[in-house]
């Protein structure tokens, strides 16, 4: 069992939880996911390393409680423990050669774009980054990402909080003011890592997008997260989770992301909220 | 006295209409009046070919033998000698092609039922024993051996290293033990909890087990070599990589590797309520090969709920590669066979979802330069079969992270391990064995390289002893 020594609610849905791993902390690195399982009923979840401590032995998540399972483990407590935890799962974050690096953060993506700001600012690269959120009550990590970079730019869409507009209207003024970076980092939802992509395309700048997909073992062994790549067949599990972004077929993967969407608001009908991450069974 | 019959006694089934809508298991085995009336028709002959069919070498003849006086724990006891899986094998073991395919009775007439026989001894077994009868650890020599991967070579290994002594830690990167055993086979030709029930005899034995600990991720072969104080390891990480047709419309939602379906309803256990297993019930399904997971994902299908199912294969009904005991539960559950037709595109809606699969029928060509004919398309034969879901099962290679992450690990050009005929790979100390090292091949063939590489490990540490020893007499 894994159990979680640490809690701390980022927003009214975005949780962070630390939890007892020491398998998973000794190598994680930025960039990596695990998947956890609840308990014996529950779902195999893929979720990015947020963070991890090698002397404690623990690897800190963060998620936003959307589906049933997530949920459900945003319900948990500290002490409570889940039935399954493994990884670290992924190729990590490649960092080789990198100077200057932009990152793009959207929503709840600037959580998992925090581990690999941080990962690239303490290997000194210089990095600077554009953290979206669609208005101020959902801002999360803002002092975890200020240390992490060198700029931070703060946008929300409706100008609440830090600068007004998308993220991608920062990152093309960045662009056209002549800023040289070697590379753009997209993490958040598909949507946005596409027009990010899109929208550095013109400049000819290598861009890595840091994907999400439909698993379930995250060894290669289901092919359930396949996409497109350049024209060829990746596995998001095992080749990624990290791509060049100019190759993604996004359209494709933005549909096999939908596959169950009908199950999962079906299921989210049925998450008790008086027992939480406990079921009650019999 | 031997039973002069010429047919197997039958095993009795579940009604191929009422199983297909369930996932009890299709068969419900011998009792002890059949077990012993087919244990009769063995010839107990001099030259006992049966057992030069068995990759596990059990002693066929000898616990036929104990059945027939209908002492049955002692025909258990024979068995487990050599096999730490009977009950597992005696329900998937080819035996047709192995024990069974070399039997007397056959030439004439139906073989000896050896794996009803083997399955009903170790049913038998299960029932009788009590928990006193537990096998209890062997006297440990404090020697560690980690085998990744607990699937029939992981655990057939595992088995036969712990009743030497040897401290042994099986690594799994899933959160249940029994590789394809669990994730693969589907609980109405094996169920779990037999699975279960070999995986805890092991555990009583002493064996350890690390459950979600991927091996090249969590930790490397070279880290348990040289920190973690493992002196041989075993890698029986199988062939978990699904193969896919390179057809367009490979990537439209409603296509599934065998792989990924499988887990869903075996492992993920999506065929209950009580699990959050996500699952889209389809009403018609297209599976693309003929081999034994191909007919397992058709009757997967059938029993979650899809009106058709059919199995499209390129070949002829007699060059399916499955079982013929499964292509005829398919039959008789109702899986459609659509033989010599080849999947050229899958066809997708708007949205990306499944609508059909294209395939052309296929006819035999002319004897290539082997003399073997090959499966030629019919010009113009193109067709549709409207589907809403696709399971490509033609098959798996191995997995690439452990030969990427292990040093001077050689493996050949389809990803195979390299590994001697006593399954020591390129590196020293580590042996590798079962699909990792031959393709997807069969439980048995797995069973048989785990413990051969069992011994193997066993002489290799004991050769380093006497190496260590310089020699000299102590």
């Amino acid at each position: 069992m894994y159990k979680i020594v640490n809690k701390r609610q980022l927003n009214a849905t975005v949780t962070m939880l630390e939890i007892e791993a020491p398998l998973v902390a000794r190598k994680a690195q930025p960039g990596q996911f695990i998947i956890f399982r609840i308990d014996e009923f529950g779902e195999r979840v893929p979720l990015t390393i947020a963070a991890h401590d090698k002397e404690k032995g623990t690897v800190t998540i963060i998620f936003n409680n959307v589906g049933k399972s997530t949920k459900m483990l945003g319900q948990m407590e500290v002490g409570d423990a889940l039935a399954d935890f493994v990884g670290p799962l992924g190729v990590p974050t490649e960092m080789e050669g990198l100077k200057k690096v932009l990152i793009v953060g959207g929503g709840t993506g600037n959580a998992l774009a925090y581990p690999i700001a941080n990962g690239m600012h303490k290997a000194g690269i210089e990095v600077d980054m554009i953290a979206g959120y669609r208005t101020k009550e959902i801002v999360i990590l803002e002092d975890e990402l200020k240390n992490s970079c060198t700029n931070l730019y703060l946008m929300t869409d409706d100008g609440t909080y830090g600068e007004k507009g998308f993220t991608t209207v920062k990152l093309k003024e960045l662009l056209d003011t002549g800023k040289d970076y070697d590379a753009v980092v997209a993490v958040g939802p598909p949507m946005m890592m596409k027009f990010v992509c899109e929208a550095t395309k013109p400049y000819n700048i290598k861009t890595i997008a840091s994907l999400t997909a439909i698993m379930i073992d995250g060894t290669g062994m289901c092919g359930g997260c396949r996409i497109t790549v350049g024209g060829e067949r990746k596995f998001v599990c095992v080749d990624g989770p990290e791509f060049d972004g100019h190759l993604v077929d996004w359209d494709e993967l933005i549909k096999r992301g939908t596959f169950y969407r009908d199950q999962e608001q079906e299921a989210n009908k049925h998450v008790c909220r008086i027992t939480g991450g406990v079921r009650q069974h019999g | 006295m031997v039973n002069l019959t010429t047919k197997k006694n039958p095993i009795p089934e579940q009604k191929p209409l009422v199983r297909n809508k369930n996932f009890k298991e299709v068969a419900f085995g011998y009792s002890e009046k059949t077990a012993i009336n087919e244990a009769m028709r063995c010839l107990q002959c001099r030259t006992r070919p049966c057992t030069k069919g068995c990759p596990v070498n059990v002693r066929i003849p000898d616990f036929i033998a104990k059945v027939a006086e209908g002492d049955f724990e002692a025909a258990y006891q024979i068995i487990s000698e050599t096999s730490s899986l009977p009950a597992v094998c005696g329900r998937v073991c080819p035996q047709e092609n192995q024990c069974e395919g070399n039997c007397v009775r056959g030439i004439k007439g139906e073989s000896v039922g050896i794996g009803r026989l083997e399955r009903f001894v170790a049913d038998w077994h299960a029932r009788h024993s009590k928990p006193e009868d537990a096998p209890k650890p062997a006297p440990s020599n404090g020697r560690k051996v980690a085998i990744i991967g607990s699937g029939p070579a992981g655990l057939a290994c595992a088995g036969d290293l712990v009743k030497q002594g040897f401290d042994v830690t099986i690594f799994e990167a899933l959160h249940k033990a029994g590789g394809v055993l669990v994730y693969g086979i589907p609980e109405f030709r094996l169920p779990k909890d037999i699975v279960q029930r070999e995986v805890d005899k092991l555990l009583a034995m002493g064996v350890k087990l690390v459950t979600n600990a991927v091996i090249g991720r969590s930790i490397s072969i070279d880290e348990l070599m040289d920190e973690e104080g493992f002196e041989a390891v075993f890698i029986a990480s199988g062939a978990g990589l699904p193969q896919f047709l390179n057809i367009p419309g490979e990537n439209y939602l409603g296509v599934y590797s065998a792989n990924e379906y499988l887990t869903r309803i075996n492992l993920m256990k999506a065929y209950r309520d009580d699990y959050d297993t996500p699952f889209r019930v389809a009403k018609r399904v297209a599976v693309v090969g003929g081999g034994n997971v191909a007919m397992d994902a058709a009757r997967c299908a059938k029993r979650m709920g899809a009106e058709e199912v059919y199995i499209i294969y390129r070949r002829s009904m007699d060059e399916l590669p499955a079982r013929k005991e499964e292509v005829h539960h398919a039959q008789e559950e109702e899986v459609i066979f659509r033989l010599q037709n080849n999947p050229v595109q899958i066809i997708g809606d708007e949205n990306g979802y499944v609508q059909g699969i294209e395939c052309v029928q296929m006819e035999m060509g002319e004897p290539d330069a082997t003399g073997r004919r090959r499966p030629v398309a019919k010009p113009d034969s193109n067709f549709v079969i409207d589907c809403d879901a696709v399971i490509i099962a033609i098959g798996t290679s191995p997995n690439s992270l452990i030969r990427t992450t292990t040093k001077g690990l050689q493996a050949n050009k389809k990803g195979c391990i390299d590994a001697d005929e006593k399954l020591q790979t390129s590196r020293e100390g580590v042996f590798a064995g079962g699909d990792a090292v031959t393709g997807a091949a069969t439980v048995i063939k797995a069973m048989g390289a785990g413990k051969k590489a069992a011994q193997s490990i066993a002489e290799y540490l004991y050769a380093k002893d006497n190496k260590s020893n310089g020699g000299t007499d102590k």
